[in-house]
């Protein structure tokens, strides 16, 4: 059993091991002058969406536009433009969409304080339910006329068989 | 019964915004193009690498531009469609050959029908890009004055183009007179 149990934790190990290694897969080399320049690089490729995965950043991305957003999003960091102006690029084209940290404005309000307003609510409900709780006591606990009945009649009939010297 | 009526409350809740969130497509995402010029592009066409084709071609009229590509496999099934849309003359068509091959391009018009006044040849998806292209296929509807006025993404089907896009097209050239 132990053995077994040591098999089971050493395979989950490497299997950790092994999606770290997938997770961290790089699809080109970049090679950069300036080490700031490959910092905001990986920066803008991991949070910029790949549209047509959708729930993939540029950097996890294997389809063929995210290979092309990448390339370009290299070449303009070399052109000297800012990330600003990378953002801004990538916004024109695609939409707020492509920003897996979307601008606060009226159409995207409710991703933003939605979270925080279900937090809210909760909080409400749970004191609510507490409150009540203890303000009033627990009403159930008194035995109604039949159930006292039966419950003499039960803790009767366990007497008589639990009790060896009775005889009838 | 009243203990029900919260939960109850948000389960039905839940369930109306689930099956709103169910009709809605999540690949449908709108284009911040709309609205705006056609973004400046200049290409060589399908048809002869002398030809130019430029955003300045797509405007005077009103016209549709396909974005497809012979390895795009909803193209094949949305081809026909086109092919009927010029045989009837219900618009003008231009193509943008998005990320593809020459001669299988070539070969696909010669095959299936060529419903383009003609396609550019967009070989590294630049122009593509420029249009926010994510999806093949998509079309633009394009005014007379070269703004965008619609974006289609996926396949056009016969029921598509009668109920959405033929009557957009219909309004922007009612404009015209």
């Amino acid at each position: 059993m132990i053995y077994r149990s040591r098999v089971i934790s050493l395979s989950a190990a490497l299997m950790l091991v092994l999606t770290g290694v997938v997770a961290a897969q790089v699809f080109e080399a970049r090679e950069f002058k300036d080490p700031e320049n490959a910092q905001r690089y990986q920066t803008l490729i991991n949070e910029l969406r790949c549209l047509v995965c959708q729930n993939q950043n540029l950097a996890d991305s294997n389809a063929s536009l995210a290979a092309d957003l990448r390339q370009l999003t290299y070449d303009m960091i070399l052109d000297g433009k800012s990330d600003e102006e990378i953002i801004e690029f990538m916004v024109e084209r695609y939409g707020d969409f492509v920003l897996y940290r979307p601008p606060l404005k009226p159409t995207t309000l409710m991703l933003w304080i939605g979270p925080l307003l279900l937090l809210v609510l909760g909080i409400w409900l749970l004191l609510r339910q507490l409150r009540r709780r203890s303000a009033s006591p627990v009403e159930n606990d008194a035995l109604s006329a039949d159930e006292r009945a039966r419950l003499e009649r039960l803790l009767r009939d366990d007497e008589a068989r639990s009790d060896p010297l009775r005889s009838d | 019964m009243r203990r029900f009526a919260t939960p109850l409350g948000i389960f039905i809740l839940l369930v109306v915004l689930l099956g709103v969130g169910l009709t809605l497509d999540p690949r449908r995402v709108p284009s911040p193009l709309i609205g705006k010029p056609i973004p400046a592009f200049e290409l060589s066409t399908v048809r002869d690498p002398e030809q130019r084709f430029s955003q300045d071609d797509l405007s005077g009229r009103v016209s549709l531009l396909n974005v497809w590509a012979t390895w795009c496999i909803p193209c094949r099934e949305e081809h026909p469609v086109l092919v009927g849309i010029a045989r009837r003359g219900e618009a003008v068509l231009y193509g943008l050959n998005y990320k593809d091959d020459l001669n299988e391009a070539r070969a696909w018009l010669d095959k299936l029908g060529d419903p383009y006044e003609m396609s550019g040849f967009d070989r590294d998806g630049r122009a593509g890009i420029d249009l926010g292209v994510y999806g093949v296929p998509e079309t633009f509807i394009i005014d007379a004055e070269g703004k965008i006025l619609y974006k289609h993404i996926g396949p056009i089907n016969d029921k598509i183009w009668r109920e959405d896009l033929y009557p957009l097209v219909q309004q922007a050239e009612e404009k015209l007179k």
